[in-house]
C-alpha cells in the first residue's frame, strides 16, 4: 500500500468511528468534541482530493465556527454533567434498520455502477481561479449563486438576531 | 488518477457517514445533537460532491463550488437553528424535542 492509501484508510476509519460516537455518546459535550474530530478528518479528505482552499474553509468555518457555536449553545442550555437516557430499544432498532437498509442499498448501487473517469486535464484549483469564477458569469462563472448566498447569509444573520432577541415584557 | 485510491472508497465512506447521521437524527431527542447529526449528513454530501468533481470531471469546478455553497448554507442554517433552540429553551427550560409541544400564541 502506498502512503496515500494508508492515509485514506486511517482518516476514513477516524471519520466512521467518531461519527458513530457522535450520535451515540450520552454526554453532549463529548458528542460535540467527537463531531469536531470528524470535521477535521473531513478536511483531511479534502486535502487528499487536492482541494486545498475548500479544506481551509472547512477547518476555519466548520471546525472553528460552527463547532464553537454549538459548544456555546450547549453551555447555555444544558448541564455538562448530565447524561442522556439511552433511547428506547425499539427506537434504536428501527433507526438502525432504516440506516443499514439505506446504506446497503446505496453501496450496492454504486458498486454495480461503472463510473467513467474523466479524461480532461485536471485544473489547478488556486485562489486566483476560484476568485475569478465567483465574480464572472457565463461559462464557468458563479456570480449569481454567489450573490444569492450573500443575500441568504444577510437574511440568516438578521433572522438569528430577531429570533434570539429577548422579548420585552410589558 | 494520481492518488491511487478508487472513487468508490470515497463514496462508501461518505455513504456510511451519511447514514450514521440518519441514525442519529432518528434516535436523538436533544435538539443540539439533532443539529449535529444534520452537520454530519451535510459533510458526507460534500465529500461526495468533491470526489465526483475530482474523479469524473476534473476539468470543471461545479462540485467544488456546490460544496462551497453548501458550507455557506450550513453556516446560515446552524446560526438560525441555534437562535431558535435558545428561544425554545427560554420558553420550556429544556431543549428536548418531546417537551416542546405547544406553540407560543
Amino acid at each position: 500500500m502506498s502512503g496515500n492509501q494508508i492515509m485514506f484508510v486511517i482518516f476514513s476509519a477516524i471519520i466512521l468511528i467518531f461519527s458513530i460516537l457522535t450520535v451515540t455518546s450520552r454526554r453532549i459535550l463529548r458528542a460535540a468534541t467527537f463531531l469536531l474530530i470528524v470535521l477535521i478528518s473531513t478536511a483531511a479528505m479534502y486535502f487528499m482530493l487536492n482541494y486545498q482552499f475548500l479544506a481551509a474553509v472547512q477547518l476555519t468555518l466548520y471546525a472553528g465556527g460552527i463547532v464553537v457555536l454549538i459548544i456555546f449553545s450547549i453551555l447555555l442550555t444544558s448541564h455538562i454533567d448530565e447524561k442522556f437516557e439511552t433511547p428506547a430499544l425499539m427506537k434504536k432498532v428501527y433507526a438502525a434498520i432504516a440506516a443499514i437498509m439505506g446504506a446497503v442499498l446505496v453501496c450496492t448501487t454504486l458498486l454495480n455502477y461503472t463510473f467513467t473517469q474523466g479524461n480532461d486535464a485536471a485544473k489547478d484549483v488556486n485562489m486566483n481561479l476560484i476568485g475569478n469564477s465567483l465574480i464572472s458569469w457565463g461559462e464557468q462563472g458563479y456570480a449569481l449563486p454567489f450573490e444569492l448566498i450573500s443575500i441568504l447569509l444577510l437574511a440568516a444573520m438578521i433572522a438569528a438576531i430577531v429570533v434570539a432577541k429577548k422579548v420585552k415584557t410589558k | 488518477m494520481n492518488t491511487g485510491i478508487p472513487l468508490e472508497y470515497f463514496l462508501i465512506t461518505a455513504t456510511l457517514m451519511f447514514f450514521v447521521g440518519v441514525y442519529g437524527f432518528m434516535t436523538r431527542k436533544n435538539m443540539i445533537t439533532i443539529l449535529m447529526s444534520v452537520e454530519l449528513m451535510l459533510n458526507a454530501v460534500n465529500i461526495n460532491f468533491l470526489s465526483f468533481n475530482r474523479y469524473l470531471f476534473p476539468g470543471q469546478l461545479e462540485g467544488h463550488f456546490f460544496a462551497l455553497f453548501i458550507i455557506a448554507v450550513a453556516a446560515a442554517e446552524a446560526a438560525v437553528a441555534i437562535a431558535i433552540i435558545i428561544n425554545i429553551y427560554r420558553h420550556f427550560q429544556s431543549i428536548d424535542v418531546e417537551k416542546a409541544d405547544e406553540m407560543k400564541y
